[in-house]
Protein backbone atom coordinates (compact mmCIF):
# COMPACT_ATOMS: atom_id res chain seq x y z
CA UNK A 1 0.00 0.00 0.00
CA UNK A 2 1.36 3.62 -0.66
CA UNK A 3 2.94 5.59 2.46
CA UNK A 4 0.29 7.93 1.75
CA UNK A 5 -2.62 5.55 1.70
CA UNK A 6 -1.62 3.89 4.47
CA UNK A 7 -1.19 6.86 6.64
CA UNK A 8 -4.62 8.25 5.50
CA UNK A 9 -6.26 5.18 6.78
CA UNK A 10 -4.69 4.66 9.91
CA UNK A 11 -5.27 8.13 10.49
CA UNK A 12 -8.90 8.12 9.73
CA UNK A 13 -9.50 5.19 12.07
CA UNK A 14 -7.50 7.27 15.25
CA UNK A 15 -9.97 9.77 14.19
CA UNK A 16 -12.58 7.59 14.40
CA UNK A 17 -11.56 6.13 17.43
CA UNK A 18 -11.49 9.15 19.43
CA UNK A 19 -14.74 11.00 18.04
CA UNK A 20 -16.55 7.25 19.27
CA UNK A 21 -14.89 7.81 22.60
CA UNK A 22 -17.28 8.79 25.34
CA UNK A 23 -14.63 10.53 27.46
CA UNK A 24 -14.06 12.78 24.81
CA UNK A 25 -17.44 13.84 24.74
CA UNK A 26 -17.35 14.70 28.55
CA UNK A 27 -13.75 16.76 28.37
CA UNK A 28 -15.36 18.80 25.31
CA UNK A 29 -18.87 19.69 27.46
CA UNK A 30 -16.46 20.14 30.72
CA UNK A 31 -14.61 22.63 28.03
CA UNK A 32 -17.63 24.36 26.69
CA UNK A 33 -18.91 24.31 30.33
CA UNK A 34 -15.86 26.34 31.47
CA UNK A 35 -15.79 28.69 28.50
CA UNK A 36 -19.52 29.74 29.77
CA UNK A 37 -18.63 29.87 33.14
CA UNK A 38 -15.68 32.53 31.47
CA UNK A 39 -18.93 34.70 30.46
CA UNK A 40 -20.41 34.33 33.85
CA UNK A 41 -17.24 35.38 35.75
CA UNK A 42 -16.53 38.41 33.31
CA UNK A 43 -19.60 39.71 33.82
CA UNK A 44 -19.98 39.63 37.74
CA UNK A 45 -16.75 41.39 37.80
CA UNK A 46 -16.47 44.97 37.69
CA UNK A 47 -17.44 45.58 34.19
CA UNK A 48 -17.15 43.40 31.41
CA UNK A 49 -13.71 42.27 31.71
CA UNK A 50 -12.69 40.85 27.54
CA UNK A 51 -9.36 39.66 28.28
CA UNK A 52 -10.35 37.28 31.62
CA UNK A 53 -13.05 35.94 29.36
CA UNK A 54 -10.29 35.46 26.77
CA UNK A 55 -7.82 33.96 28.87
CA UNK A 56 -9.69 31.57 30.80
CA UNK A 57 -11.21 30.02 27.66
CA UNK A 58 -7.44 29.93 25.97
CA UNK A 59 -6.77 28.18 29.06
CA UNK A 60 -9.67 25.65 28.83
CA UNK A 61 -9.11 25.59 25.81
CA UNK A 62 -5.22 24.50 26.33
CA UNK A 63 -6.55 22.02 28.99
CA UNK A 64 -8.65 20.00 27.30
CA UNK A 65 -6.15 19.82 24.52
CA UNK A 66 -3.31 19.27 27.16
CA UNK A 67 -5.46 16.21 28.46
CA UNK A 68 -6.47 14.44 25.03
CA UNK A 69 -2.76 15.11 23.56
CA UNK A 70 -1.50 13.22 26.80
CA UNK A 71 -3.54 10.15 27.89
CA UNK A 72 -4.90 9.92 24.00
CA UNK A 73 -1.36 10.20 22.69
CA UNK A 74 0.23 7.70 25.30
CA UNK A 75 -2.36 5.30 24.73
CA UNK A 76 -1.51 5.56 20.68
CA UNK A 77 0.30 2.66 20.77
CA UNK A 78 0.77 1.29 24.03
CA UNK A 79 -3.14 -0.11 23.83
CA UNK A 80 -2.56 -1.46 20.19
CA UNK A 81 0.38 -3.89 21.69
CA UNK A 82 -1.50 -4.74 24.88
CA UNK A 83 -4.80 -5.47 23.25
CA UNK A 84 -2.68 -6.94 20.31
CA UNK A 85 -4.50 -4.71 17.22
CA UNK A 86 -1.16 -3.80 16.36
CA UNK A 87 -0.87 -7.60 14.95
CA UNK A 88 -3.52 -7.53 12.48
CA UNK A 89 -2.90 -3.84 11.06
CA UNK A 90 0.75 -4.73 10.88
CA UNK A 91 0.34 -7.81 8.99
CA UNK A 92 -0.79 -5.97 6.42
CA UNK A 93 0.62 -3.45 3.58
CA UNK A 94 1.43 -0.86 6.84
CA UNK A 95 5.46 -0.02 7.70
CA UNK A 96 5.55 0.76 11.70
CA UNK A 97 6.52 4.41 11.15
CA UNK A 98 3.55 4.78 8.68
CA UNK A 99 1.30 3.45 11.52
CA UNK A 100 2.64 6.03 13.51
CA UNK A 101 2.17 8.38 11.76
CA UNK A 102 -1.13 8.09 10.76
CA UNK A 103 -2.02 7.73 14.32
CA UNK A 104 -0.23 11.30 14.77
CA UNK A 105 -2.12 12.74 12.24
CA UNK A 106 -5.53 11.38 13.66
CA UNK A 107 -5.06 12.61 17.08
CA UNK A 108 -3.80 16.00 15.97
CA UNK A 109 -6.72 15.91 13.30
CA UNK A 110 -9.30 15.10 16.84
CA UNK A 111 -7.02 18.16 18.69
CA UNK A 112 -7.51 20.19 15.49
CA UNK A 113 -11.23 19.18 15.69
CA UNK A 114 -11.97 19.80 19.39
CA UNK A 115 -9.80 23.17 19.41
CA UNK A 116 -11.68 24.27 16.45
CA UNK A 117 -15.25 23.66 18.17
CA UNK A 118 -14.33 25.47 21.54
CA UNK A 119 -12.80 28.43 19.28
CA UNK A 120 -16.30 28.87 18.05
CA UNK A 121 -17.62 28.96 21.37
CA UNK A 122 -15.41 31.62 22.83
CA UNK A 123 -15.99 33.61 19.41
CA UNK A 124 -20.07 33.51 20.28
CA UNK A 125 -19.50 34.06 23.87
CA UNK A 126 -17.11 36.62 22.99
CA UNK A 127 -19.91 38.42 20.61
CA UNK A 128 -22.64 37.88 23.26
CA UNK A 129 -20.50 40.06 26.15
CA UNK A 130 -18.49 42.24 24.06
CA UNK A 131 -19.39 42.12 19.93
CA UNK A 132 -17.44 45.35 19.36
CA UNK A 133 -14.01 43.76 20.30
CA UNK A 134 -14.42 40.59 18.19
CA UNK A 135 -13.75 42.18 15.23
CA UNK A 136 -11.06 44.04 16.66
CA UNK A 137 -9.00 41.33 17.89
CA UNK A 138 -10.11 38.34 16.00
CA UNK A 139 -6.83 37.76 14.23
CA UNK A 140 -5.16 37.60 17.50
CA UNK A 141 -7.46 35.43 18.60
CA UNK A 142 -7.28 33.00 15.74
CA UNK A 143 -3.21 33.28 16.18
CA UNK A 144 -3.24 31.98 19.54
CA UNK A 145 -5.62 29.33 18.84
CA UNK A 146 -2.97 28.56 16.27
CA UNK A 147 -0.08 28.39 18.83
CA UNK A 148 -2.20 26.60 20.86
CA UNK A 149 -2.99 23.48 18.29
CA UNK A 150 0.97 23.74 17.39
CA UNK A 151 1.78 23.64 21.00
CA UNK A 152 -0.18 20.23 21.28
CA UNK A 153 1.07 18.97 17.59
CA UNK A 154 4.04 18.95 19.77
CA UNK A 155 3.05 17.62 22.79
CA UNK A 156 1.14 14.79 21.16
CA UNK A 157 4.48 13.90 19.22
CA UNK A 158 6.64 13.63 22.61
CA UNK A 159 3.52 11.42 23.92
CA UNK A 160 3.90 8.91 21.00
CA UNK A 161 7.67 9.02 21.16
CA UNK A 162 7.11 7.90 24.99
CA UNK A 163 4.56 5.43 24.45
CA UNK A 164 7.28 3.17 22.00
CA UNK A 165 9.30 2.64 24.75
CA UNK A 166 7.22 2.90 28.11
CA UNK A 167 4.07 1.93 30.07
CA UNK A 168 1.57 4.61 29.37
CA UNK A 169 1.60 5.28 32.87
CA UNK A 170 4.61 5.98 32.86
CA UNK A 171 5.03 7.61 29.44
CA UNK A 172 1.62 10.24 30.54
CA UNK A 173 4.00 11.52 33.44
CA UNK A 174 7.18 11.97 31.81
CA UNK A 175 5.13 13.76 28.63
CA UNK A 176 2.99 16.13 31.50
CA UNK A 177 6.90 16.68 33.29
CA UNK A 178 7.93 18.15 29.70
CA UNK A 179 4.77 20.18 29.24
CA UNK A 180 5.21 21.61 32.72
CA UNK A 181 9.25 22.43 32.36
CA UNK A 182 8.78 23.11 28.66
CA UNK A 183 6.69 26.19 29.95
CA UNK A 184 9.82 27.09 32.18
CA UNK A 185 12.41 26.64 29.22
CA UNK A 186 12.97 30.44 28.71
CA UNK A 187 13.59 30.90 32.74
CA UNK A 188 15.66 27.61 32.33
CA UNK A 189 17.84 28.97 29.65
CA UNK A 190 17.95 32.53 31.47
CA UNK A 191 19.05 30.67 34.92
CA UNK A 192 22.18 28.83 32.51
CA UNK A 193 22.78 32.00 30.79
CA UNK A 194 23.31 33.81 34.57
CA UNK A 195 25.67 30.89 35.53
CA UNK A 196 27.74 30.44 32.76
CA UNK A 197 30.93 30.17 34.59
CA UNK A 198 29.65 27.01 36.08
CA UNK A 199 29.32 23.83 34.27
CA UNK A 200 25.56 23.39 35.38
CA UNK A 201 24.59 26.82 33.58
CA UNK A 202 25.94 25.37 29.99
CA UNK A 203 23.92 22.40 31.01
CA UNK A 204 20.94 24.16 31.96
CA UNK A 205 21.02 26.79 28.53
CA UNK A 206 21.92 23.04 26.52
CA UNK A 207 19.01 21.38 27.88
CA UNK A 208 16.74 24.53 27.82
CA UNK A 209 17.23 23.69 23.69
CA UNK A 210 17.10 20.51 23.68
CA UNK A 211 13.20 20.39 25.71
CA UNK A 212 10.23 21.70 23.61
CA UNK A 213 9.79 25.50 24.41
CA UNK A 214 6.30 25.72 25.44
CA UNK A 215 6.53 28.97 26.21
CA UNK A 216 6.98 30.22 22.56
CA UNK A 217 3.33 29.02 21.61
CA UNK A 218 1.60 30.86 24.29
CA UNK A 219 0.31 34.43 23.72
CA UNK A 220 -2.59 34.16 25.46
CA UNK A 221 -1.81 38.31 27.42
CA UNK A 222 -1.34 39.56 23.86
CA UNK A 223 -4.43 38.09 22.38
CA UNK A 224 -6.57 38.80 25.24
CA UNK A 225 -5.68 42.71 25.07
CA UNK A 226 -5.93 42.40 21.13
CA UNK A 227 -2.42 43.15 20.37
CA UNK A 228 -1.18 42.07 16.78
CA UNK A 229 0.80 38.75 16.33
CA UNK A 230 3.22 39.12 14.03
CA UNK A 231 3.79 37.12 10.63
CA UNK A 232 7.68 36.04 11.90
CA UNK A 233 6.50 34.67 15.45
CA UNK A 234 3.67 33.08 13.39
CA UNK A 235 6.44 32.10 10.74
CA UNK A 236 8.93 30.95 13.51
CA UNK A 237 6.74 29.10 15.64
CA UNK A 238 5.16 27.24 12.88
CA UNK A 239 8.93 25.90 11.85
CA UNK A 240 9.83 25.30 15.66
CA UNK A 241 6.70 22.71 15.97
CA UNK A 242 7.55 21.26 12.71
CA UNK A 243 11.03 20.54 13.40
CA UNK A 244 10.65 19.15 16.72
CA UNK A 245 7.57 17.06 15.58
CA UNK A 246 9.46 15.98 12.99
CA UNK A 247 12.26 14.91 15.01
CA UNK A 248 10.64 13.06 18.07
CA UNK A 249 8.04 11.30 15.23
CA UNK A 250 11.80 10.14 13.39
CA UNK A 251 13.15 8.98 16.66
CA UNK A 252 9.54 7.27 18.19
CA UNK A 253 9.56 5.65 14.08
CA UNK A 254 13.78 4.12 14.73
CA UNK A 255 12.67 3.15 17.94
CA UNK A 256 9.59 0.92 16.82
CA UNK A 257 10.80 0.19 13.49
CA UNK A 258 12.72 -2.86 15.41
CA UNK A 259 10.52 -3.47 18.55
CA UNK A 260 9.64 -6.96 18.93
CA UNK A 261 5.82 -6.39 19.71
CA UNK A 262 5.94 -9.31 22.00
CA UNK B 1 6.45 -23.90 -5.36
CA UNK B 2 7.10 -23.38 -1.45
CA UNK B 3 4.92 -21.16 0.38
CA UNK B 4 7.01 -20.45 3.78
CA UNK B 5 10.56 -21.37 3.97
CA UNK B 6 12.58 -21.46 7.19
CA UNK B 7 16.63 -21.80 7.69
CA UNK B 8 17.71 -21.98 11.31
CA UNK B 9 15.15 -19.46 12.08
CA UNK B 10 16.10 -19.02 16.34
CA UNK B 11 14.81 -16.54 18.65
CA UNK B 12 15.45 -15.60 22.05
CA UNK B 13 13.63 -13.47 24.17
CA UNK B 14 15.48 -11.60 27.16
CA UNK B 15 13.46 -11.63 30.44
CA UNK B 16 14.75 -9.91 33.75
CA UNK B 17 15.02 -6.81 35.01
CA UNK B 18 18.50 -6.09 35.98
CA UNK B 19 20.22 -8.65 35.01
CA UNK B 20 18.89 -9.93 31.56
CA UNK B 21 18.83 -13.42 30.34
CA UNK B 22 18.12 -14.73 26.98
CA UNK B 23 15.53 -17.82 26.74
CA UNK B 24 15.31 -19.33 23.33
CA UNK B 25 11.40 -19.61 22.49
CA UNK B 26 12.53 -20.94 19.12
CA UNK B 27 15.90 -22.96 18.31
CA UNK B 28 16.90 -23.56 14.57
CA UNK B 29 13.75 -23.97 13.27
CA UNK B 30 13.79 -25.76 9.11
CA UNK B 31 10.43 -25.75 7.94
CA UNK B 32 8.88 -26.05 4.36
CA UNK B 33 5.27 -25.49 3.74
CA UNK B 34 4.60 -26.63 0.06
CA UNK B 35 2.35 -23.94 -1.61
CA UNK B 36 -1.44 -25.55 -2.05
CA UNK B 37 -0.97 -27.42 1.40
CA UNK B 38 -2.85 -27.43 4.68
CA UNK B 39 0.20 -27.18 7.19
CA UNK B 40 -0.98 -27.72 10.90
CA UNK B 41 1.51 -26.15 13.25
CA UNK B 42 1.58 -28.54 16.41
CA UNK B 43 2.75 -28.16 20.02
CA UNK B 44 1.81 -27.85 23.81
CA UNK B 45 1.38 -24.05 24.87
CA UNK B 46 5.03 -22.63 24.90
CA UNK B 47 6.06 -25.11 22.66
CA UNK B 48 7.06 -21.88 19.81
CA UNK B 49 4.22 -22.05 17.52
CA UNK B 50 3.20 -18.33 18.17
CA UNK B 51 6.66 -17.27 18.35
CA UNK B 52 6.87 -18.87 14.73
CA UNK B 53 4.35 -17.17 12.97
CA UNK B 54 5.18 -13.60 14.41
CA UNK B 55 8.17 -14.27 13.17
CA UNK B 56 7.02 -14.78 9.97
CA UNK B 57 5.04 -11.86 9.91
CA UNK B 58 8.29 -9.64 11.12
CA UNK B 59 6.06 -8.51 14.66
CA UNK B 60 9.42 -9.99 16.32
CA UNK B 61 12.50 -10.22 14.64
CA UNK B 62 14.87 -13.10 14.56
CA UNK B 63 18.15 -13.65 16.50
CA UNK B 64 19.85 -15.48 13.98
CA UNK B 65 18.24 -17.89 10.83
CA UNK B 66 16.04 -16.31 7.70
CA UNK B 67 12.52 -16.90 5.99
CA UNK B 68 10.84 -16.61 3.07
CA UNK B 69 7.23 -16.33 2.04
CA UNK B 70 5.88 -17.29 -1.34
CA UNK B 71 9.69 -16.46 -2.61
CA UNK B 72 10.06 -13.44 -1.48
CA UNK B 73 12.29 -12.56 1.56
CA UNK B 74 10.47 -11.08 4.72
CA UNK B 75 9.45 -7.84 5.16
CA UNK B 76 9.42 -7.65 0.79
CA UNK B 77 7.05 -4.47 0.12
CA UNK B 78 4.32 -6.48 -2.14
CA UNK B 79 3.92 -9.59 0.65
CA UNK B 80 2.02 -8.61 3.43
CA UNK B 81 -1.12 -8.26 0.71
CA UNK B 82 -0.83 -11.67 -0.24
CA UNK B 83 -0.89 -12.66 3.57
CA UNK B 84 -4.55 -12.99 5.61
CA UNK B 85 -3.45 -13.17 9.34
CA UNK B 86 -5.85 -14.36 12.01
CA UNK B 87 -3.46 -13.49 15.80
CA UNK B 88 -4.82 -15.54 18.72
CA UNK B 89 -7.02 -14.33 20.55
CA UNK B 90 -7.69 -11.40 18.41
CA UNK B 91 -9.32 -8.44 20.10
CA UNK B 92 -10.34 -5.68 17.37
CA UNK B 93 -11.69 -2.17 17.48
CA UNK B 94 -14.21 -2.69 19.63
CA UNK B 95 -15.97 0.97 18.33
CA UNK B 96 -16.19 -0.26 15.12
CA UNK B 97 -19.12 -2.63 13.84
CA UNK B 98 -17.91 -6.04 12.17
CA UNK B 99 -18.81 -4.57 8.76
CA UNK B 100 -17.01 -1.66 9.35
CA UNK B 101 -13.81 -3.48 11.36
CA UNK B 102 -13.65 -5.83 7.53
CA UNK B 103 -13.58 -3.02 5.01
CA UNK B 104 -10.84 -1.10 6.94
CA UNK B 105 -8.58 -4.46 7.38
CA UNK B 106 -9.74 -4.33 3.10
CA UNK B 107 -8.82 -1.01 2.93
CA UNK B 108 -4.99 -1.90 4.30
CA UNK B 109 -5.01 -4.47 2.40
CA UNK B 110 -5.26 -2.51 -0.75
CA UNK B 111 -8.93 -3.54 -1.83
CA UNK B 112 -10.08 -0.71 -4.02
CA UNK B 113 -12.74 1.43 -2.56
CA UNK B 114 -15.25 0.27 -4.63
CA UNK B 115 -15.26 -3.49 -3.63
CA UNK B 116 -14.46 -2.98 0.39
CA UNK B 117 -18.11 -3.01 1.44
CA UNK B 118 -19.27 -5.86 -1.37
CA UNK B 119 -15.95 -8.27 -0.38
CA UNK B 120 -16.67 -7.29 3.43
CA UNK B 121 -19.82 -8.37 3.43
CA UNK B 122 -18.90 -11.23 1.31
CA UNK B 123 -16.14 -12.45 3.46
CA UNK B 124 -18.08 -12.15 6.96
CA UNK B 125 -21.01 -13.82 5.07
CA UNK B 126 -18.48 -17.14 4.55
CA UNK B 127 -17.82 -16.87 8.27
CA UNK B 128 -21.32 -17.38 9.39
CA UNK B 129 -21.66 -13.55 10.30
CA UNK B 130 -24.38 -12.27 7.86
CA UNK B 131 -26.90 -11.17 10.79
CA UNK B 132 -24.91 -9.73 12.77
CA UNK B 133 -22.50 -7.08 10.04
CA UNK B 134 -23.93 -4.45 11.55
CA UNK B 135 -23.27 -5.33 15.51
CA UNK B 136 -20.69 -3.23 17.35
CA UNK B 137 -17.93 -5.35 17.90
CA UNK B 138 -18.06 -4.60 21.87
CA UNK B 139 -21.46 -6.66 21.61
CA UNK B 140 -19.88 -9.51 19.92
CA UNK B 141 -19.69 -13.07 22.13
CA UNK B 142 -15.57 -14.39 22.08
CA UNK B 143 -17.01 -16.98 19.21
CA UNK B 144 -18.33 -14.15 16.77
CA UNK B 145 -15.11 -12.24 17.23
CA UNK B 146 -13.01 -15.01 16.35
CA UNK B 147 -15.47 -15.58 13.21
CA UNK B 148 -14.97 -11.63 12.71
CA UNK B 149 -11.13 -12.48 13.00
CA UNK B 150 -11.21 -15.04 9.94
CA UNK B 151 -13.71 -12.61 8.01
CA UNK B 152 -10.68 -10.06 8.26
CA UNK B 153 -7.88 -12.33 7.36
CA UNK B 154 -9.84 -13.70 4.20
CA UNK B 155 -11.28 -10.41 3.00
CA UNK B 156 -8.58 -9.52 0.58
CA UNK B 157 -8.49 -12.85 -0.72
CA UNK B 158 -4.44 -14.14 0.35
CA UNK B 159 -2.27 -16.43 -1.03
CA UNK B 160 -1.57 -17.59 1.77
CA UNK B 161 -3.21 -17.64 5.31
CA UNK B 162 -1.46 -17.79 8.46
CA UNK B 163 -4.24 -18.74 11.10
CA UNK B 164 -2.84 -18.78 14.92
CA UNK B 165 -5.39 -20.55 16.98
CA UNK B 166 -8.38 -20.48 14.20
CA UNK B 167 -10.98 -22.72 16.14
CA UNK B 168 -10.27 -21.62 19.86
CA UNK B 169 -13.63 -20.20 20.92
CA UNK B 170 -15.75 -21.60 18.87
CA UNK B 171 -18.45 -24.35 19.50
CA UNK B 172 -18.27 -28.01 17.73
CA UNK B 173 -20.54 -26.50 15.03
CA UNK B 174 -18.13 -23.80 14.70
CA UNK B 175 -14.92 -25.11 14.54
CA UNK B 176 -16.47 -27.87 11.74
CA UNK B 177 -17.74 -24.45 10.02
CA UNK B 178 -13.44 -23.08 10.20
CA UNK B 179 -12.09 -26.23 9.04
CA UNK B 180 -14.82 -26.17 5.95
CA UNK B 181 -13.48 -22.86 5.16
CA UNK B 182 -9.78 -23.76 5.75
CA UNK B 183 -10.52 -26.29 3.02
CA UNK B 184 -12.39 -24.02 0.71
CA UNK B 185 -8.85 -21.74 0.87
CA UNK B 186 -6.72 -24.59 -0.13
CA UNK B 187 -10.15 -25.54 -3.08
CA UNK B 188 -9.31 -22.14 -4.22
CA UNK B 189 -5.34 -22.18 -3.93
CA UNK B 190 -4.55 -20.83 -0.76
CA UNK B 191 -1.66 -22.34 1.26
CA UNK B 192 -3.29 -22.19 4.69
CA UNK B 193 -0.55 -22.68 8.29
CA UNK B 194 -2.59 -22.84 10.85
CA UNK B 195 -1.58 -23.66 14.95
CA UNK B 196 -3.82 -25.55 17.09
CA UNK B 197 -3.46 -27.80 19.97
CA UNK B 198 -6.45 -29.62 19.43
CA UNK B 199 -4.90 -32.71 17.37
CA UNK B 200 -8.54 -33.62 16.33
CA UNK B 201 -8.82 -30.63 14.08
CA UNK B 202 -4.98 -30.96 12.57
CA UNK B 203 -5.90 -34.82 12.02
CA UNK B 204 -8.75 -34.03 9.96
CA UNK B 205 -7.62 -31.53 7.83
CA UNK B 206 -3.83 -31.28 7.64
CA UNK B 207 -1.91 -32.83 4.58
CA UNK B 208 1.19 -31.70 6.88
CA UNK B 209 2.52 -30.87 10.03
CA UNK B 210 4.76 -30.14 12.31
CA UNK B 211 5.31 -30.08 15.91
CA UNK B 212 7.15 -28.04 18.35
CA UNK B 213 8.26 -29.09 21.75
CA UNK B 214 10.08 -26.38 23.61
CA UNK B 215 11.23 -24.20 20.42
CA UNK B 216 12.44 -27.14 18.67
CA UNK B 217 11.05 -29.08 15.67
CA UNK B 218 10.01 -32.53 16.65
CA UNK B 219 8.51 -33.55 13.93
CA UNK B 220 7.24 -32.35 10.35
CA UNK B 221 5.80 -34.58 7.92
CA UNK B 222 2.93 -35.45 6.07
CA UNK B 223 -0.03 -37.06 8.34
CA UNK B 224 -0.13 -40.15 6.87
CA UNK B 225 3.48 -40.71 8.25
CA UNK B 226 2.23 -40.03 11.61
CA UNK B 227 -1.19 -41.89 11.71
CA UNK B 228 0.04 -44.50 9.66
CA UNK B 229 -1.23 -48.42 10.38
CA UNK B 230 0.90 -50.45 12.22
CA UNK B 231 -0.76 -53.62 10.90
CA UNK B 232 0.56 -56.09 13.74
CA UNK B 233 -1.70 -54.35 16.03
CA UNK B 234 -5.61 -54.51 16.40
CA UNK B 235 -7.44 -52.49 18.62
CA UNK B 236 -10.92 -54.06 19.63
CA UNK B 237 -13.66 -51.93 21.72
CA UNK B 238 -16.49 -54.16 23.29
CA UNK B 239 -18.75 -54.03 26.63
CA UNK B 240 -18.93 -56.86 28.61
CA UNK B 241 -21.98 -58.17 30.74
CA UNK B 242 -21.97 -57.07 34.04
CA UNK B 243 -24.85 -57.48 36.72
CA UNK B 244 -27.23 -58.62 34.33
CA UNK B 245 -26.75 -55.56 31.57
CA UNK B 246 -23.79 -54.38 29.66
CA UNK B 247 -20.72 -52.63 31.53
CA UNK B 248 -18.78 -49.61 30.50
CA UNK B 249 -17.28 -49.38 27.13
CA UNK B 250 -13.55 -50.98 27.08
CA UNK B 251 -10.67 -50.61 24.01
CA UNK B 252 -7.94 -52.95 23.67
CA UNK B 253 -4.73 -53.14 21.64
CA UNK B 254 -3.44 -56.64 21.28
CA UNK B 255 -0.92 -58.24 19.15
CA UNK B 256 -2.85 -59.49 15.59
CA UNK B 257 -1.92 -62.89 16.25
CA UNK B 258 -3.98 -63.13 19.13
CA UNK B 259 -6.85 -61.86 17.61
CA UNK B 260 -8.81 -64.61 17.55
CA UNK B 261 -8.38 -66.08 20.57
CA UNK B 262 -9.25 -62.87 22.31
CA UNK B 263 -12.64 -62.93 20.32
CA UNK B 264 -13.29 -66.35 21.74
CA UNK B 265 -12.49 -65.47 24.82
CA UNK B 266 -14.90 -61.95 24.71
CA UNK B 267 -17.95 -64.06 23.45
CA UNK B 268 -17.66 -66.60 26.29
CA UNK B 269 -17.76 -63.69 28.62
CA UNK B 270 -20.71 -62.43 26.16
CA UNK B 271 -19.31 -59.18 25.68
CA UNK B 272 -20.59 -57.45 22.79
CA UNK B 273 -18.05 -56.42 20.53
CA UNK B 274 -18.79 -52.75 19.29
CA UNK B 275 -15.41 -52.37 16.78
CA UNK B 276 -12.13 -54.00 15.22
CA UNK B 277 -9.88 -52.38 13.44
CA UNK B 278 -6.43 -52.12 13.10
CA UNK B 279 -4.18 -49.94 15.46
CA UNK B 280 -3.58 -46.64 14.24
CA UNK B 281 -0.71 -44.52 15.67
CA UNK B 282 -2.43 -41.47 16.59
CA UNK B 283 -1.16 -37.72 15.97
CA UNK B 284 -1.51 -37.72 19.76
CA UNK B 285 0.75 -40.55 20.69
CA UNK B 286 3.80 -38.79 18.83
CA UNK B 287 2.48 -35.90 20.41
CA UNK B 288 3.14 -37.28 23.81
CA UNK B 289 5.79 -38.93 23.53
CA UNK B 290 9.17 -37.87 24.22
CA UNK B 291 12.17 -36.53 22.10
CA UNK B 292 14.22 -39.39 21.66
CA UNK B 293 10.63 -41.43 20.51
CA UNK B 294 9.80 -39.07 17.68
CA UNK B 295 13.55 -39.53 16.61
CA UNK B 296 13.07 -42.88 14.95
CA UNK B 297 9.31 -41.66 13.82
CA UNK B 298 10.96 -38.76 12.08
CA UNK B 299 13.08 -40.08 9.80
CA UNK B 300 9.74 -41.40 8.16
CA UNK B 301 8.03 -38.50 8.74
CA UNK B 302 10.80 -36.05 7.74
CA UNK B 303 9.73 -35.63 4.04
CA UNK B 304 9.28 -31.43 3.48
Amino acid sequence: MPAAGAILSVSRNAYREAIRDRILFSLLFFAVLMVGAAVLFSQMSFGISADSLINFSLAAITLLGVIIAVFLGNQLVSKEIERRTLYTLLAHPVRRTHFLLGKFAGLVWTLVVNCGLMGVALFLALLYVLPAHVAAGEWSLLAALYFILLALAVLTAIALLFSCFASPVLAAVFTLALFVIGNFDDNLRALGESSRQWLGGHLAIWISYVLPNFGDFNVATAASHFMPIGWRLIGLNTLYALVYCGVALAIAGAIFENKDLK
Amino acid sequence: MVAIECQGLTKDFHVGFWRKRPVRALDALELEVAEGEIFGLLGHNGAGKTTTIKLLLRLIFPTSGTARILGRPLGAPDLAARIGYLPENPYFYDYLKCRELVEYYAELAGVPAGERRARAQEALARVGMAEAMEQPLRKCSKGMVQRVGLAQAIVHRPQLAILDEPMSGLDPAGRAEVRDLILELRQQGATVLFSTHILSDAEQICDRVAILKRGRLAFAGPLDAVAGREESEIEIVFRERAGGGLGLVRRETIAAAELWSRLEALRAKQAQIVSVNPARRRLEDLFRAEPAERAAGRGAGQGN
